[in-house]
């Protein structure tokens, strides 16, 4: 119990007709880096600002470090917000929007001006003490917010989309900036985000949202490599999915016997539940395209196409390839610069590895959330 | 871009200020025509005269100006902060009875506090209040008719000030551990200057001449400078006179704007916008 810095115990909100966060349970240790990630409307805001004290919970009860504070006023919180517009002082230098926290909380006139100087080194911003917020850029705003809530040693730093208004170069830079601060403060980061590649790059853990509510927790690595859902494949990098239908598992492996006839074999621990139609699916960079007059190499899921188009990426090349599935199928492969690169219209075999294939329930058509964003 | 906008200022300011100068330093009367002869003792008899009812309308202005910022303040925070979706409708309301002229709306004042009017003939006919009480003809009855008829002038600067404020850095400050007061007091009304400033200047510079008020609601002992300028030109005129008090007033009132500004800095106005 020591450990768990956040505990949401179902918590719903709901404005007006709107359920924005619907019966949501969430632990998040001490010293994580936890990012809350999904589409627009899909409530991870909002479930940032309960934490944060600015919407109070329809139902259900939070909890920072063990004590109850569904109820309680912000600023009697100790968590502090990185704000997605920044929210700096415009009327105050630099130097007071970082102290502001501490002069509330009524610290020695001495150790602010020895914080703020720690925390503007920590944010890399040393001797922008006197400007004003109007005369920084993007990116300096965003340390000084930064430098502002970390200043207060938070039990928890919330932040909400910090990186939103950064250019994509920047964005990238302040990434592993944002990692390396929270790694040497140890404080626990709840981050919001709708970048996959952001919630990837720097969290221990992510929690998938949709509609309210999570689809799935787990490391970077789990959520990617085992979506659970047919929106978490979709929503985390691209994913090819095929219907098929469970046939038998005996034990290890279960296999799956798609539309067009072709079985797949998957790891028997990805079958979720007793689903008999699911949809099989498997990453384009797990794929492996071969001609179809090369020898099948033993114990490898293979389906067989037509390539349609290949393009080059740089850093890679992506083919398009209709297969048995009425959406085609999607395969990058590493520019190594040695291989022979199929040509369009020809017969190409796709394979991978049993273990690389996830099964997902199959749930409504993914247009649902491209309309939200 | 210069020009149209340089002869639109030559034709109707910089002539008429001319013209009000020359006024001011001319000598003579209504029937025998009045001539420049540079008599800058009309500025001197003007102080002379009338600088009791110069100070008093400074004073007037000043109070009425104080009472209308503390009035128009929790208004225009209350319509900015939690007017919610009717924010338009109470502006509307507010700004209702100043549709009516000037003139009307102080007579009905006038009419509503009157010795044996409506409010205070029923009150002394119940002993309540004695028989010589009266409002009309107080210094407070001309300050409240003031600061009545300026109130909009205060409070839509101020209400647009307020309504401009990032919603985000009001929460900033609830994150950093200011509780209401200190909210208000560290972050809303710093940010909030601007609309004062801009409020007290479209108040207090029409306060300090105003006349309405002073001749409606005041009597003999609070005569404003602006009864003065009125009486010296259309009653007696004494148009050197008047003109140069013209001048004094707009004088002070440039200088008063000037040291203001300097105080409390359009340089900081600059720098929220």
């Amino acid at each position: 119990m020591a450990d768990i810095d956040v505990r949401m115990d179902q918590v719903s909100k709901q404005f007006a007709e709107v359920t924005a966060v619907d019966e949501l349970t969430l632990e998040i240790d001490r010293g994580e880096f936890f990012s809350l990630l999904g589409p627009s409307g899909c409530g991870k805001t909002t479930t940032l600002r309960m934490i944060g004290g600015f919407e109070e919970p329809s139902r259900g009860r939070i909890y920072l470090g063990g004590k109850d504070v569904t109820t309680m006023a912000p600023y009697r919180r100790n968590v502090n917000t990185v704000f997605q517009s920044y929210a700096l002082f415009p009327h105050l230098t630099v130097f007071d929007n970082v102290a502001f926290g501490l002069r509330r909380k009524k610290v020695q006139k001495t150790e602010v001006g020895r914080r703020v100087g720690d925390a503007l080194r920590l944010v890399d911003l040393p001797g922008f003490e006197r400007r004003k917020p109007s005369q920084l850029s993007g990116g300096q705003q965003q340390r000084v917010a930064l430098a502002r809530a970390l200043v207060n040693e938070p039990q928890v730093l919330l932040l909400d989309e910090p990186l939103g208004a950064l250019d994509l170069k920047l964005r990238k830079q302040m990434q592993l900036e944002l990692k390396r601060i929270q790694n040497e403060v140890g404080i626990t980061f709840l981050y919001v985000t709708h970048d996959q590649d952001e919630a990837m790059t720097m969290s221990n853990r992510i929690a998938v949202m949709r509609h309210g509510r999570i689809e799935q927790i787990g490391a970077p690595e789990d959520v990617y490599e085992a979506p659970a859902t047919e929106f978490v494949a979709g929503f985390l990098g691209a994913s090819n999915l095929l219907d098929g239908e469970v046939k038998d598992s005996d034990g290890s492996r279960a296999t799956i016997r798609l539309r067009t006839g072709d079985a797949i074999t998957v790891p028997a621990e990805r079958l979720d539940g007793p689903e008999r139609k699911v949809k099989v699916g498997v990453r384009p960079e797990k794929i492996k395209l071969e001609q179809d007059s090369e020898p099948l190499a033993g114990g490898w899921n293979a389906i067989e196409g037509t390539l349609r188009m290949a393009t080059y990426v740089g850093v890679s090349h992506q083919f398009t390839i209709d297969g048995p599935g009425d959406r085609p199928l999607t395969v990058y492969a590493q520019n190594l610069g040695a291989e022979t690169i199929p040509a369009p219209g020809q017969r190409v075999r796709l394979v991978w590895r049993p273990e690389h294939t996830f099964v997902v329930r199959p749930s409504e058509p993914l247009a649902d959330w491209e309309e939200e964003t | 871009m210069v020009l149209p906008g340089g002869a639109w200022l030559f034709v109707f300011f910089l002539v008429p200020i001319l013209f009000l100068a020359s006024v001011s330093l001319q000598t003579g009367n209504i029937f025998d025509g009045f001539r420049l002869t540079w008599h800058f003792r009309n500025y001197v008899d003007a102080v002379q005269l009338y600088h009791v009812q110069f100070l008093r309308s400074l004073r007037y202005a000043s109070i009425a100006t104080a009472v209308t910022i503390v009035v128009s303040y929790p208004l225009a925070y209350w319509i900015a902060f939690r007017g919610g979706r009717h924010k338009t409708t109470f502006l509307f309301l507010l700004l209702l009875p100043f549709f009516v002229s000037f003139v009307i709306r102080t007579l009905a004042w006038q009419f509503i506090l009157a010795d044996d009017g409506i409010v205070l003939g029923p009150l002394k006919r119940w002993h309540l209040l004695p028989q010589s009480f009266h409002v009309l003809a107080t210094s407070t009855a001309v300050i409240a008719g003031i600061a009545y008829n300026f109130l909009p002038f205060m409070a839509l600067p101020l209400y647009v000030s307020l309504e401009r404020i990032d919603r985000s850095v009001v929460e900033a400050a609830q994150d950093l551990y200011a509780n209401k007061l200190e909210v208000f007091r560290r972050v809303i009304f710093p940010l909030s200057i601007p609309g004062v400033f801009a409020g007290v200047l479209l108040t207090f510079v029409p306060a300090m001449g105003d006349y309405v008020n002073a001749s409606i609601l005041g009597g003999t002992k609070t005569t404003m400078i602006g009864n003065i300028i009125q009486l010296e030109y259309l009653t007696n005129f004494h148009y050197p006179i008047a003109a140069a008090l013209s001048f004094i007033l707009m004088a002070v009132l440039l200088l008063g704007i000037f040291v203001y500004a300097r105080v409390l800095g359009t340089r900081s106005i600059e720098e929220y916008v």
